[in-house]
């Protein structure tokens, strides 16, 4: 039993690791490219452009549930004039970055592995080996620093739509005063609220970018059974393994930039 | 003169306790066609990727010999072609040159064009992979891999799953453009005795060793006793036929 436990907890030093290398290197790769400025815009378009519908619509649900639910908490405190700021500060700190970049995990991340898994299984990566084009630079660079562009500009739109949508319910279907909930947002929110929840969606875009493409560039060695099914295996372990590391992140993040 | 060749000497290469190439010594000669034959999973493909840097080898060297300059450019011919699904013909093509060198998009055309043109591919270049057939998929990737003007191509069992008469024609197309184009093959198949019509030599590759090598005319004259074992079927199929 404890064999095993420290058999995993090898495994899992290792994978990490494995994936922080994978992760140096593509980064480092963009340079070497050549066309990097092409591929870095399809990239975009593909992380970014085609996210946009779901992140609105999500961004716009979560504020209206949020600015629902926190009104039946404020007003047992007789305090529903906090509507704005509370909406507020959840959506723009912790809500925004989080359910952003799990949103963009489901779409463009499961895409991007299953991508790359179906290309190495049809020899397509050993194939730009043979050609000497660095498949890193050609596959996953363009992708990683899209997501750096991209998850903060989607977790901006989050935010915005979100306090729109606590708007829509708390102003205009519960009556809170539009006054009120405005100014509440203008007195509590910080340029230092918008940064940390920046901060947050960078580390969101890199890592779990890095997870998915780590995850079907190596499906070959990752899963269990090869062909199609090992590409179905490790997409589900990529968006998986991406929503745990969004989660566990972000208590990391929230901690250390709570206590500055 | 004694022509150039590529020296492979001690090459080793283990998966695990699996010992699949063991300190194999081979000269291959550039400016012809080599054929390694050899029985299904015998580490055929595993010589062919340790050449091309594929899979690293355990231990060995490959290095050329009686050449002055740099290692020769290879290219690389994979079983299933591996082309690029998502894009065209034509981009599948310019791939390699594209990214690889500094060329102006009017040299890039030209070239891509030349090359589509000689392989008779010029109908499909606006196509994707799905959309052709078996045989221009091979001439496709063909493309790719001549594009860069590589001195050395390696075929991975170019005729895998290809029916008799799909199998000549690919064996055929392999021989006209080295006539045209010049360049060395190295080849992986267990297509015998039909690959000895297109082959100048023949490497026998058997528990890890290269237990023959030479001429497929010497070879079918008097194969050594170990060989015969898997030439007879196919040898006397074939004697019988004529």
């Amino acid at each position: 039993m404890i064999g095993r436990i420290g058999s995993k907890g090898i495994s899992f030093v290792s994978e990490l690791g494995e994936l922080t290398l994978f992760s140096a290197s593509s980064l480092s790769s963009l340079l070497k490219g050549r066309h990097m400025m092409e591929k870095l815009v399809r990239a975009i378009y593909e992380i970014g452009v085609r996210c946009i519908p779901i992140t609105l619509i999500v961004g716009l649900f979560t504020g209206l549930v949020l600015g629902l639910q926190l009104y039946y908490v404020l007003t047992k405190f007789s305090s529903e004039s906090l509507l704005g700021q509370a909406v507020a500060l959840s959506i723009i700190m912790e809500i925004g970055p989080v359910f952003t970049a799990i949103m963009i995990v489901g779409q463009a991340g499961s895409a991007l592995s299953a991508e790359i898994g179906i290309q190495r299984n049809a020899e397509q990566i050993d194939a730009l080996k043979t050609m000497q084009i660095d498949p890193l630079g050609f596959l996953v660079s363009p992708r990683l620093y899209a997501a750096l562009i991209c998850f903060p500009i989607l977790t901006a739109f989050f935010d915005i739509v979100g306090i729109l949508g606590g708007h829509l319910t708390g102003v205009s279907m519960l009556g809170v005063d539009e006054g009120a909930y405005w100014n509440r947002i203008y007195e509590s929110v910080s340029l230092r609220n918008v940064r940390d929840g920046f901060i947050k969606s960078l580390a969101f875009g890199l890592i779990t970018t890095a997870i998915c493409a780590f995850q079907g560039y190596f499906t070959h060695t990752k899963a269990s059974v090869p062909g199609a099914r090992g590409v179905s295996q490790t997409t589900t372990r990529a968006v998986v393994l991406s929503s745990i590391a969004i989660l566990s992140t972000d208590y990391l993040l929230t901690s250390f930039l709570l206590e500055k | 003169m004694k022509s150039a060749y590529l020296r492979i000497r001690g090459l080793s290469k283990r998966f695990g306790d699996l010992v699949v190439l063991d300190a194999i010594d081979l000269d291959i000669p550039l400016d012809s066609h080599t054929t390694v034959i050899g029985k299904s999973g015998i580490g055929k493909s595993v010589l062919l990727k340790c050449l091309s840097g594929l899979l690293t080898a355990d231990a060995g060297e490959v290095s050329l010999d009686g050449a002055q300059g740099k290692f020769p450019q290879c290219s690389y011919m994979f079983q299933q072609n591996a082309l690029f699904d998502s894009q065209t013909v034509w981009e599948n093509v310019a791939l390699p040159l594209r990214e690889k060198e500094r060329i102006s998009k009017k040299d890039l055309a030209q070239r891509v064009t030349a090359l589509v043109e000689q392989l008779e591919l010029e109908n499909a270049v606006d196509k994707y992979p799905a959309e052709i057939s078996g045989g221009m998929k091979k001439r496709v990737a063909l493309a790719r891999a001549l594009i860069t003007n590589p001195e050395i191509i390696l075929f991975d069992e170019p005729t895998t799953g290809l029916d008799p008469e799909r199998k000549f024609a690919v064996f055929d197309m392999i021989r006209s453009y080295r006539e045209r184009f010049g360049f060395t093959v190295i080849m992986v198949s267990h297509d015998v005795p039909e690959v000895f019509g297109i082959t100048d030599q023949v490497a026998w590759l058997d528990a890890g060793k290269i237990k023959y090598w030479g001429s497929p005319e010497d070879l079918k004259q008097s194969p050594p006793s170990e060989l015969e074992g898997f030439l007879n079927p196919k040898l006397s199929s074939q004697s019988s036929a004529a």
